[in-house]
């Protein structure tokens, strides 16, 4: 048995999957709650009050940003989790014992959270759909950040999952750092409507690049050019590889 | 027979500076049931997890059916199946879902019916779509067991298989791994239980503080070590023992009611009958008489003991 554990892919796979529709009701519901209350407040009550960004409405314009907003949280919080988990409740030693190599455990893993934030992202669009006229100019490219964007931060959530010892370590990146650079983003502006000092220092937040990207295969209005996002949302995703597989090849937090 | 386990120099040092296996040595054969024999702490289940892929070695070699753990890993670990000293299971999960799992982190293509024979002959089948959480720990143990044998290993590792087994269930076990045997698995167990050793083993080595102090057949060892004793309980008492009996390993003991002599199970030449008849004709008198061999646990004991 040399080249790919296929069966091992799909047992993790199907195992991460099952475990989401365990709690099923939870995991539609919820995000669509919460979608309906940011067009209530930010759509409706705010939004009357603010002028169109770019030629957009604002109800439409800030539904980007939402769908990155959540795809950031839930790819790391799913990855985070998926991984912890068996770490946690020491299941992980079959794991390790298991003829897997590091690529497919990685893949499995990701590929699992990833699955998880696209039906998430998709179902957030079809709520704001019903909300706000959407229009989607690049439909490829939309589809190509969303998936860029899910696996890339179920990467780091699948290296933050490795290395928190402790469920308040598992809050901490999430909860610290990706929600207020998400909020701070541009999820809810566009960041020409900053003064030019603070513009510069939003410049120094790569969520921008990211919501900004995705805001362009949308309405084909970017706040930094197209190839920037892309070139940074690429850069990322190499950089959590670099990390995943040096914690993999090291066994950092799941070997002694 | 052919080795399928070799172990070369092995040391594990942990992280905490604390040096768990000291230059371990050992050839597991095919087809044996090994005992691995050590009080709390000793390294066996670092042992363990260092074969298995769970712990890395600090130094040292080992390779499974002549694959290197670390460079053929896949290869190796392919032919083992590990059944953990806790009960780690997931919660939520059905007992039929974990088995299948299994499997197919062990690189083997769905087998439904496979299962079933499995989760049968472990009397979990009634149990297969219950949660895990909803078994008994027994239940569970026996589910590890399944999950271990799930992809049809050629070597099965039972981390203290029977800690938490009522009587009739480590019975059922010990039956369960010779039929293993039987089929050719390789059985290496670790007990804390010296009689499970002495029922099971084929070949059993002692371990302690790291170190294998002793590996021996397990017949040989209890012929070398197992020796017999035969005590009389005197009647009148005796002072000294008569000239002609001082060639004997006999022993009088100070207050002269026991004379004790040990023997050789195995050998016909210090045979009690002429003894006894020795005995009677020096005019000693003895109401009673009891023989009795020493176990394993007595043989273990006494090695741990000379290493402290
Ligand atoms: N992760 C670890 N870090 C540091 N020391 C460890 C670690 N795991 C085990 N040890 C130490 O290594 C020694 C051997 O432990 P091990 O679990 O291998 O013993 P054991 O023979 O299986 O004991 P038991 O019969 O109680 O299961 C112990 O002194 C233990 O405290
Ligand atoms: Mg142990």
């Amino acid at each position: 048995m040399t080249g790919f554990n296929l069966p091992a892919v799909l047992a993790i796979y199907h195992f991460e999957m099952a475990r989401t529709r365990r709690t099923l009701l939870q995991s539609i519901i919820s995000p669509v709650i919460s979608t309906s209350l940011y067009f209530v407040v930010f759509g409706a009550a705010i939004g009357s009050r603010i002028d169109q960004i770019d030629g957009i409405s604002y109800g439409a314009f800030i539904v980007p940003g939402l769908i990155m907003l959540s795809l950031l949280t839930h790819s790391i919080s799913n990855a985070s989790f998926g991984i912890f988990f068996p770490k946690f409740n020491r299941t992980i030693y079959e794991l390790l014992s298991a003829p897997v190599s590091h690529f497919e455990v990685v893949l499995s893993y990701v590929g699992a959270a990833a699955t998880k934030s696209l039906i998430l992202g998709s179902i957030i669009l079809a709520t704001a759909a019903l909300f706000v006229p959407l229009r989607i100019d690049h439909p490829l490219w939309m589809v190509f950040f969303f998936l860029l964007t899910a696996v890339t931060f179920s990467l780091l959530g699948f290296v933050i999952g490795i290395w928190a010892d402790n469920f308040e370590k598992l809050q901490l990146v999430p909860l610290l750092i990706v929600t207020p650079l998400t909020f701070l983003g541009g999820s809810f502006y566009s960041i020409n409507m900053l003064p030019p000092f603070w513009q510069a220092v939003t410049l120094f937040n790569p969520v921008v690049y990211l919501i900004s990207g995705f805001r362009w295969s949308f309405y084909g209005v970017a706040d930094v050019p197209v190839w920037i996002s892309l070139a940074m949302t690429g850069a990322f995703l190499a950089v959590f590889i670099g990390i995943a597989t040096w914690m993999l090849r090291t066994g950092y937090r799941l070997k002694n | 027979m052919a080795t399928i386990i070799r172990i070369n120099n092995l040391s594990k040092i942990y992280a905490s500076g604390f040096r768990a296996l000291n230059n371990i040595s050992l050839d597991i054969r095919r087809g044996e049931i090994f005992a691995l024999l050590g009080p709390n702490g000793a390294g066996k289940t670092t042992l363990i997890s260092i074969v298995c892929g769970i712990v890395t070695p600090s130094e040292g070699s080992v390779s499974v059916g002549g694959h290197d753990i670390v460079a053929d890993y896949r290869a190796s670990r392919a032919l083992i199946g590990l059944v953990p000293q806790e009960l780690t299971t997931d919660a939520f999960e059905t007992a039929r879902g974990t088995v299948a799992f299994s499997r197919g982190l062990f690189g083997k293509a769905p087998n439904p019916g496979l299962i079933e024979k499995i989760l049968r002959d472990l009397s979990l089948w009634d149990k297969r779509d219950n949660p895990i959480i909803s078994l008994s720990g027994g239940m569970k143990r026996r589910l590890l067991i399944a999950k271990a044998l799930s992809h049809e290993p050629q070597i099965l590792f039972l981390d203290e298989p029977t800690a938490g087994v009522d009587v009739s269930l480590r019975r059922d076990m010990w039956q369960l791994v010779r039929r293993l045997r039987d089929s050719g698995v390789t059985v290496i167990l670790t007990t804390h239980y010296i009689e499970e050793a002495e029922e099971m083993a084929d070949r059993v080595a002692v371990i302690n503080k790291g170190e294998i102090i002793l590996v021996e057949e397990k017949a040989e060892l209890m012929r070398k070590l197992g020796k017999k004793q035969l005590t009389l309980q005197l009647d009148p008492p005796l002072e000294t023992l008569p000239p002609g009996l001082k060639s004997r390993a006999l022993e009088l003991s100070p207050d002269g009611r026991q004379l004790t002599y040990t023997y050789e199970s195995s050998d016909e030449e210090s045979g009690i009958v002429p003894l006894l008849e020795d005995i009677r004709q020096a005019g000693i008198r003895f109401h009673d008489l009891q023989t009795s061999q020493r176990s394993l646990e007595d043989i273990f004991v006494s090695l741990v003991k000379e290493e402290a």
